[in-house]
């Protein structure tokens, strides 16, 4: 790094960030836009969000997506953990490695398969279409990531501090609560977001397993853009972004500065040692 | 930590008592992991009271033979008695024995306090009772001031006494030490080791330390089995193990010793006699255990403390003379190592104590000395 700037290195970066999030931004300015046609520039307002406010279909939609990544996020965080432990800690068993080649599947399986199938089972068991089916294809989606992140994790985990749990007297499902979880519970967080945000944002396996009064957010955008796009849809979008964009902020100031203190301790007893 | 207590250490040797009823016992105890035998078929008996080390290389068995103890591993075959009870089944928090971990084990999230009082909390302790029994923890390991830390604010060796106040914390029948002072440097390392053994004396509990150390289980413990491939090479005090080895692997493994190779050439009242053409010389030296027959090969051990090195021929007549060369010297300060080369060019290394306060000591690089040691020096062992 003795040379600050380079041309080329410039021009990467420029063009990196540009093709990364000249789109968005665009998208963002334009809900900003008084005039009706998406294209056309007609002076700064706030009327979209306005109307936004006033469209009960979509702030059903964002309701029922809301509660469908809540719910779908937990049961995956619940069963993707679970999962995580096992592959953690049960080293030997019979068809360990076609288990965890099947939980780890759905993270390369084609959505539209995955959503297929779900669809065909629902059908076939009876089960009608709604908002549960849609829970159930969420979590069915998400936990595979839960466990990956989990179980990154639990690698890290020193086992001799659950062994010492246990050598104290404390039985193995309470030392899993007073240990191991807030341990990992980092981990187990971020799998969480995780999942509430691939919830959040998908549409081809909501829109197999949906049904009547269950439409999600990206279900109802999709159905509005088809009969024209309106900057309606740039000030939810925009909404929407904004929302990530924070949670991912405050995750990783959070973060970022537990890790600080934690090197801020470790000093003073490095220098005072 | 702890004041000295009461008179110096008595003579303390249950284990000569045939009356007395082992406290903890390993019976016919094997451990597989698959092809792999990491204890083969072990019997030993701990006594109250007493500090027990399992001493060996890594891979020995000897940490195995622990967590069967603590309850982590199960014995492939055989049972683990302790105070008369089959601990077979009965799973680690049930088991009245607590274990310091060589990481340590310090649960992150908690205190000090948290971490001490956690096993005390396990066993359903009123809130007024642990209070009183981490503060006396406290007090026994010195860190009254350190109770509101968390562990990552402590240095290595506070976080040790932490391990040491929580494993002690329950009261256990018995305390398991998994290398417990392998991480700190050797002054912290020598003064925790006394203190050890004061907290056992004080606490009258029995302790039980693995370690690869010599040194460390020879300070602390009252007895020291030495562990090779899954078995007891040998057990006894620290003087039986340092002065009879019963095997060249002991003898080799504890302190520092000379091997030299031979042939028995008589035997006589406990008393053999090795040819060693490779130096071409006849040791006279009391025979091992396990008695030793005419014409087998065999070794004499010696230590290096108990050859000595001299300028001058020793009178015509003397036993055990090796004459060479010095080819190396090492000044430890309390002590100098001299490596003398014999004519055979196998080497032998003779201790002195620098007894007196001169730079310049008489003996040097490539002077011509003379080696002798009496009869009862050193040991023939059987190969």
């Amino acid at each position: 790094m003795n040379k600050t700037t380079s041309w080329f290195n410039v021009t990467s970066l420029v063009l990196g960030f540009a093709f990364l999030y000249v789109p968005i931004l665009i998208l963002m300015v334009y809900s900003f836009n008084a005039s009706k046609l998406v294209t056309v520039w007609g002076g700064l307002s706030a009327r979209w969000y306005v109307e936004l406010v006033h469209d009960q279909a979509i702030i059903d939609a964002a309701w029922v997506t809301i509660r469908v990544g809540f719910l779908s996020a937990s049961f995956a965080t619940v069963l993707g953990t679970m999962a995580a432990l096992v592959l953690d800690r049960y080293r030997k068993f019979h068809g360990r490695a076609l288990f965890s080649g099947m939980v780890y599947a759905p993270l390369v399986m084609p959505e539209v398969i995955t959503g297929l199938s779900l669809l065909l089972l629902f059908v076939a068991i009876g089960f009608d279409r709604g908002f549960w089916t849609v829970v159930i294809a969420h979590t069915t989606l998400t936990m595979c990531f839960v466990a990956v992140v989990v179980q990154s994790r639990l690698v890290t985990l020193d086992r001799s501090l659950e062994e010492a749990a246990l050598d104290l007297g404390c039985p193995p499902v309470k030392t899993f609560f007073l240990i191991t979880l807030p341990l990992i519970l980092p981990g187990v967080v971020a799998g969480w977001m995780l999942a509430f945000t691939l919830s959040l944002d998908d549409l081809v396996i909501a829109s197999f397993t949906t049904g009547p009064g269950a439409t999600t957010l990206p279900i109802k955008i999709y159905s509005m853009v088809r009969l024209g796009v309106t900057p309606e849809i740039n000030a939810i979008s925009t909404i929407l972004i904004s929302v990530i964009a924070v949670g991912v902020i405050v995750a990783s100031v959070l973060s970022h500065r537990s890790q600080v203190e934690k090197e801020k301790a470790e000093r003073a007893v490095f220098l005072a040692g | 930590m702890i004041e000295a207590v009461g008179p110096i250490k008595r003579k303390f040797a249950p284990w000569d008592d045939p009356a007395l009823k082992p406290f903890i016992r390993f019976e016919n105890v094997t451990k597989r992991f698959g092809d792999f035998t990491a204890v083969d078929n072990l019997t030993l008996d701990i006594y109250e009271r007493e500090f027990f080390a399992l001493l060996g290389p890594s891979g020995c068995g000897k940490t195995t033979l622990m967590r069967m103890l603590a309850g982590f591993e199960q014995p492939t075959e055989g049972r683990i008695l302790l105070d008369g009870k089959d601990l077979s089944g009965i799973p680690p928090y049930k088991r009245p024995a607590n274990m310091m971990f060589q990481s340590y084990a310090l649960f992150p999230h908690m205190t000090v306090e948290g971490n001490i009082a956690f096993g005390l909390k396990q066993e359903g302790m009123d809130a007024t009772s642990i209070a009183t029994r981490v503060a006396e923890m406290l007090e026994l390991v010195k860190l009254e001031k350190f109770a509101k830390r968390k562990p990552h604010q402590l240095s290595g060796g506070q976080r040790q006494r932490v391990a040491l106040a929580r494993s002690l914390a329950k009261r256990p029948k018995v305390l398991l030490l998994d290398e417990p002072l392998g991480a700190l440097d050797k002054k912290l390392r020598e003064e925790t080791q006394f203190e050890l053994m004061d907290i056992q004396m004080e606490l009258g509990m029995t302790f039980l330390i693995v370690t690869h150390d010599q040194e460390e289980a020879m300070t602390v413990s009252d007895r020291i089995a030495v562990m090779n491939h899954g078995v007891i090479a040998q057990i006894g005090t620290a003087s039986e193990i340092y002065e009879q080895p019963a095997s060249r692997y002991v003898a080799d493994f504890v302190g520092d010793i000379n091997l030299i190779d031979g042939k028995v050439t008589a035997v006589a009242d406990g008393v053999a006699t090795l040819r060693c053409d490779g130096v071409d010389a006849t040791i006279v030296a009391e025979a091992g255990p396990g008695g030793i027959a005419v014409g087998a090969e065999a070794s004499f051990a010696i230590r290096p403390e108990k050859v000595q090195i001299a300028m001058e021929p020793p009178p015509a007549g003397t036993p055990n003379v090796l004459a060479g060369e010095v080819w190396d010297i090492g000044y430890l300060g309390d002590i100098s190592v001299y490596r003398v080369r014999l004519a055979g060019g196998s080497i032998v290394k003779a201790t002195v104590a620098n007894l007196t306060r001169i730079v310049e000591r008489p003996i040097t690089w490539e002077d011509k000395v003379f080696l002798t040691w009496p009869v009862d020096a050193g040991v023939i062992l059987v190969k």
